[in-house]
């Protein structure tokens, strides 16, 4: 084995990018491992995890390029380094846009009626970068993440002041007056609105409201610490102010994870206060399914949050066992009583956090004790986010598995290297996954995952017992991705698949019924 | 609710995109008036002479 790195001074290239590059020389012959990073201080130290160190190394800056490899020969990793990655920039160079603009400013310039600045640059940057913006009067989707508590605080406050919304940071999708921004899908136009804290949880939402018929006024992400007492909800009590004065908004649907306890008072206080109706799905808060206060509708699963947007006024509780059929129940019990003895244990891995969360939630509410590297309760924090044990659900976007990485929902790679592990634990019963379409997604998220799927069930041929695998697909038929036919491989595949999360997750829970 | 909020709310988004050119991509394929900015880092990334820069500014 052997291995070696290159360092390109001045080479500055974006996340997306880069994977293409890591794709094609990761796929050469007798390579076994290859990282394609900017020289940030956090992929420094990713670097030195994977075993390359260097005073080089030490001495590159944010700007320049590290390419590092693994391979079978020392002769190998030499050409990697040198002409297979020459070639595989210049092609991917030839194909990409290319903007003569560098900064903000210059932007500010070429669009001087712009009122929406989009930011996707590392996170220690955002601050900065945020601030010039608010300060030119622009709008703010701040998709990064890693952005100190305190520097999101300021920049929500400097904002509010100027009635500027930033949705963000860590905000994966908005759709603005009919435009999806971020992880959006394609959605019809319609009555309802909604915020959340969420991304892919406001996917879920609009997604199951498109695909039973109904449309989507506006869908504002707040970023994932709005509702933290840090922060105070800052976005999301200007987007209800917003969403109140938005006439093609009749309902209101608020979306998210459980926010700081001050901030729930202010925030329950507020919805109760609303001139229009609300939805409101805080997961994790304390179960009071289908109680109404004022003119708020509590529920504690997106579905039942579809469902009470689309009903309302007359909406009736829906208990989450309401969530599967008949003939789903009948269908689970057959599975459970085909499982060997020693298959016991569930393992979920996640392209959406909230899937994650919110599958944990229904698993608990069945009396099952899960493990996860986003756990509910802390005591069940994993103590490795790499190594599963008995019930485990991971939060595949989580910092540890995205540092110097995309996310997974555009990029598989990790995702289906876990999915092959699980499938050589002998203790697996069931795998629970998730699909997420739309824009800015991969263009194929179940043929990545599934070529893993197929060559684990391979493997496993040999031990008895293969586990269940349970899915649940969240696009529209609007997506470029074809949802019908990625509905289809899975499938095809002998795959589980639900419409929903929630239903996915419910399913998961009666196949491990006295497990 | 009134002022800038509601410009991208009520009316045609233009956009500034800092960072990832896909999407820049998806907003012009939804008929979005879009800016591609190929953001690098200021300063090489050194965040002393940052410090420094936006002291100086």
């Amino acid at each position: 084995m052997a291995s070696g790195f290159i360092v390109r001074k001045n080479r500055y290239y974006d996340s997306v990018f880069l994977m293409g590059v890591d794709r094609r020389l990761s796929q050469l012959p007798g390579v076994r491992q290859t990282a394609v990073l900017m020289a940030s201080e956090n992929n420094k130290r990713f670097l030195a995890e994977m075993g390359i160190r260097g005073a080089e190394l030490d001495a590159a800056q944010a700007d320049d390029l590290i390419v590092a490899v693994i391979a079978d020969r020392p002769k190998l990793v030499e050409q990697v380094l040198g002409n297979l990655l020459d070639e595989a920039l210049m092609s991917l160079e030839t194909s990409t846009r290319v903007s003569d603009l560098r900064t903000l400013e210059e932007g500010l310039r070429a669009a001087p009626t712009a009122n929406l600045a989009v930011l996707t640059i590392p996170g220690e940057y955002v601050d900065r970068e945020a601030q010039a913006a608010l300060e030119s009067g622009l709008n703010l989707f701040i998709f990064s993440s890693n952005v100190p508590l305190e520097a999101e605080r300021k920049l929500k406050q400097f904002a509010s002041e100027r009635k500027l919304l930033v949705m963000g940071p860590d905000c994966g999708t908005s759709i603005l007056n009919g435009v999806g921004v971020g992880f959006a899908n394609v959605v019809r136009r319609g009555s309802i609105g909604v915020i959340g804290s969420s991304g892919t949880g406001l996917q879920e939402f609009t997604c199951q409201i498109h695909n039973a018929g109904h449309g989507i006024s506006q869908a504002i992400g707040t970023g994932s610490h709005d509702l933290s007492d840090e922060i105070g909800g800052i976005t999301t009590f200007m987007a209800l102010d917003a969403l109140e004065s938005d006439p093609p908004s009749e309902v209101i649907a608020i979306i998210g994870k459980p926010p700081g306890s001050e901030t729930l008072k202010r925030l329950v206080s507020r919805l109760e206060a609303s001139s229009k109706p609300i939805v409101a799905c805080l997961l994790g808060r304390p179960a009071d399914e289908g109680a109404t206060r004022g003119n708020v509708h509590w529920v504690r699963t997106i579905d039942a949050a579809v469902q009470a947007a689309i009903q309302l006024p007359t909406l009736q509780a829906n208990p989450l066992g309401d969530l599967l059929s008949a003939e789903q129940l009948e269908l689970a019990k057959d599975l459970r009583t085909a499982r060997t003895s020693n298959q016991r244990y569930l393992r979920g891995l996640f392209a959406g956090g909230t899937f994650c969360y919110q599958s944990q939630l229904i698993l608990a509410e069945a009396g099952l004790t899960v493990y996860s590297n986003a756990p509910l309760e802390k005591e069940f924090k994993l103590t490795d986010p790499n190594r599963s044990q008995e019930h485990t659900l991971i939060d595949m976007g989580d910092e540890v598995f995205t540092l110097g990485r995309p996310h997974p929902m555009i990029d598989g790679t990790l995702r289906r290297q876990r999915v092959l592990a699980e499938y050589s634990d002998p203790s697996v019963a069931v795998l629970l996954l998730d699909f997420i379409l739309g824009f800015n997604a991969a263009m194929d998220p179940v043929g990545e995952i599934l070529e893993a799927i197929i060559e684990g069930k391979r493997r496993r041929q040999k031990l008895t017992g293969q586990p269940t695998v349970v899915a649940s697909i969240c696009g529209t038929e609007g997506d470029a991705q074809d949802l019908s036919l990625q509905s289809k491989l899975l499938r095809e595949a002998g795959v589980c698949l639900f419409n929903s999360n929630a239903k996915a997750a419910a399913f998961c829970s009666e196949l491990l019924k006295d497990a | 609710m009134s002022g800038k909020i509601d410009e991208i709310l009520r009316e045609s988004l233009v956009v500034i995109n800092l960072g990832l050119k896909g999407f820049a991509d998806n907003l012009e394929q939804q008929q979005v008036e879009v800016v591609q900015v190929d953001w690098v880092p200021p300063a090489g990334g050194d965040q002393e002479m940052i410090d420094l820069l936006k002291d100086l500014m």
